[in-house]
């Protein structure tokens, strides 16, 4: 991630600027202008924009989550939505026992690192080197496994968590931004900037980058590649984690199906950012975000044809498509060249 | 010749205790094996897509959707013969498929499944977007719902017709094409397979069967279209069937149908686990051991079991 900025600064600074980068740079910044202009001249469309953000820092973070996987073996966990459903309600149970918010938090954190290595261990790496239908449906199996224990130990009703950060909201010059918003997107940037600090400066980080980019070169200087791809499940869970446990308050309750959409708009960030990248995930996220919430805002119609909220799916799913039809690649990933 | 006796001895086994069953099965047990029938053509469908051609797809569940609307739709607003709304979902699914296998022919592995798996979460809330035409979250109802006999007859007939057909069409010119293609793109290009018709081919074809098993699966829920009976699991169903029967071959279908089919109905009656709650448990513990076990599902065991026995 890091290292791809510092090429692209020094392609910059000597002059070569390419098509593609210049284009994802105009993009962006035209969407930046056209927020920023929306902001400024409705208060209902800055409340839309900042409700946005903070629901597409929650896809982000998921979406984040299996560019982790993917990075390091090129396969997408199916089960990572359910997995973060699964550890929401853990913390929902760790309270119910009496532990306050931020200390079921912390321990659920713990605990989903635990789930996540522990899967990889058990029942992802029997199948690893085989083929990645075996891999997608393990994790499909895994998806079933989990909706049904959830299912099982907690049923379909609805449970009610208490928002950590109040019902209150600020005042900024008429937008009323609760403090909601503001906690999820604080909660999730730190998570997430926490994680990026492990691979950037750690000897561990540097060992798990190494492990996904050259596996067999890194098993020859001594990295324990399989260790590193276990801990790397630990980190995916973690961040699917903070996913669920921020999702939950801007929904309003916990139910079995909450994660399914939420896993298919990450889905959508991800190949948006470009499955590769773990910045252009979390962008990824927040451009879905605001653009679904928008969207929801203002039904905006063609003709008699409205888009009302049953249709931000559907609307996720043309988006993953249109992308990986005209920029498989997505804003920042890079293209893959395959070797005959 | 002489190899090929068992194989069929083993059909015609089949077919026997098929015709037999429902004079000595009650009516619910009948609408269990109907439902293994439903199955049966679903996996195979999706097994030549996934199994023979290579491509992942986790959105079979929406061409059910798709073929069960038509049903319940056409004889809803026309009173139309079941046949013939089976007929039409084969059509409409055929040509929906070849419009999903266009922008399927750019995508592979990881990226193709990720766009089905979206198509089989979006499909669903169509009807809710449109719920005049299809019903919203009351769903669809047919006109004079068929017997569960009628359901299962229709279901094992259409599975023998189908699973011929799709003998003939992998057996020869289109099939090898299809493991081409599975095998190295790159290879089918060279030695002249036309890429393009023959991925889009295989998406047609694997949603038209789907189609059919959609419209049967709304017969079999007595007439009912609900948008919630074709939810993402339907869809994992299918590939779960595919891959315990085993990729890429057409011998242990029958396996992977009644294990989706009939598991999560019979392990609700587990004890330990009991009630509906705990179906999903099994499933998906089974469907975990299954693929540490049995890696090329069903039709592996049975390679091995005949290697075994000529050895």
């Amino acid at each position: 991630m890091v290292s791809a900025a510092t090429s692209r600064l020094e392609g910059l600074r000597g002059g070569a600027i390419d098509a593609g980068t210049a284009t994802v740079v105009l993009f962006l910044l035209g969407a930046a202008i056209f927020l920023l202009v929306g902001c400024l001249q409705s208060t209902a469309f800055a409340q839309f924009t900042i409700q946005g953000l903070a629901v597409g820092s929650v896809y982000g973070s998921l979406a984040l989550a299996l560019v982790l996987i993917y990075r390091a073996t090129h396969v997408i966990n199916f089960a990572q939505g359910e997995l973060a459903l699964l550890t929401t309600y853990i913390a929902w149970e760790l309270m119910q026992h009496g532990l306050s918010y931020w200390e079921a938090f912390a321990a659920t954190l713990a605990i989903a690192f635990a789930l996540g290595t522990a899967l990889q261990v058990t029942v992802i790496r029997p199948v690893q080197h085989r083929s990645v239908i075996a891999v997608v449906i393990v994790t499909v199996g895994l998806f079933i496994l989990i909706d049904g224990i959830v299912d099982w130990i907690w049923g379909s009703t609805f449970k009610f968590m208490d928002s950590p950060f109040g019902t209150a909201s600020f005042d900024v010059g008429g937008v009323q931004i609760q403090h909601l918003y503001v906690g999820m997107l604080v909660v999730v940037f730190v998570s997430v900037l926490l994680v990026w600090a492990l691979f950037r400066f750690t000897k561990l980080g540097l060992g798990m980058r190494a492990a996904a980019l050259r596996p067999s070169a890194a098993a020859l200087v001594g990295v324990r590649v399989e260790s590193m791809l276990a801990i790397g499940w630990g980190l995916a869970a973690v961040l699917g984690a903070v996913a669920g446990l921020m999702a939950e308050p801007s929904q309003l309750f916990l139910t079995p199906s909450l994660m399914q959409p939420i896993l298919v708009y990450a889905f959508a960030a991800a190949v948006l950012g470009g499955l590769e990248s773990p910045a252009g995930a979390l962008i990824g996220g927040l451009l879905i975000g605001v653009t679904l919430t928008l969207i929801a805002g203002y039904q905006p119609h063609i003709g008699s044809f409205r888009i009302t909220p049953e249709l931000q799916t559907p609307l996720a799913f043309a988006v993953i498509l249109l992308i990986l039809l005209v920029k498989p690649s997505g804003l920042f990933g890079r293209r893959e060249v395959r070797r005959v | 010749m002489k190899r090929q006796i068992p194989a069929l001895a083993s059909l015609v086994v089949v077919a026997a205790v098929l015709v037999i069953l429902p004079f000595i099965l009650s009516d619910y047990n009948i609408s269990l094996v109907a439902q293994v029938g439903i199955f049966f053509i679903g996996v195979l469908g999706l097994n030549i897509l996934t199994g023979y051609t290579g491509q992942i797809s986790i959105g079979h569940g929406a061409f059910m959707a798709i073929g069960g609307y038509t049903t319940a739709v056409m004889s809803r607003d026309h009173h139309t013969n079941f046949v013939v709304t089976m007929l039409l979902a084969f059509a409409i699914c055929f040509v929906v498929g070849l419009l999903v296998g266009l922008p399927a022919l750019r995508l592979s592995g990881v990226y193709l499944a990720l766009v089905t798996f979206a198509l089989a979460v979006s499909v669903p809330l169509l009807p809710l977007k449109w719920s005049k035409f299809l019903g919203g979250t009351g769903g669809v109802a047919s006109y004079n719902p068929p017997s569960h006999l009628w359901v299962y007859t229709a279901a094992w007939a259409c599975s023998a017709i189908l699973l011929v057909l799709a003998w003939l069409i992998l057996r020869g010119r289109v099939g090898r094409a299809f493991r081409a293609v599975r095998d190295s793109e790159i290879a089918a290009v060279a030695s002249g397979v036309e890429l393009p018709v023959y991925k889009t081919l295989a998406f047609g074809i694997s949603a038209a069967y789907a189609g059919v098993a959609g419209s049967l699966f709304v017969l079999a829920a007595n007439g009912f279209a609900q948008p919630t009976e074709f939810g993402v699991f339907l869809s994992l169903q299918l590939l779960v069937g595919a891959a315990v029967a085993g990729l890429g071959s057409l011998w242990g279908i029958l396996a992977g149908a009644a294990f989706v089919g009939l598991l999560p109905t019979v392990s609700s009656s587990v004890p330990v686990i009991g009630s509906a709650h705990g179906r999903n448990v099994v499933f998906g513990v089974a469907v975990i051991l299954v693929m540490l076990v049995l890696p090329d599902g069903f039709a592996g065991l049975l390679a091995r079991i005949r290697r075994l026995a000529r050895a």
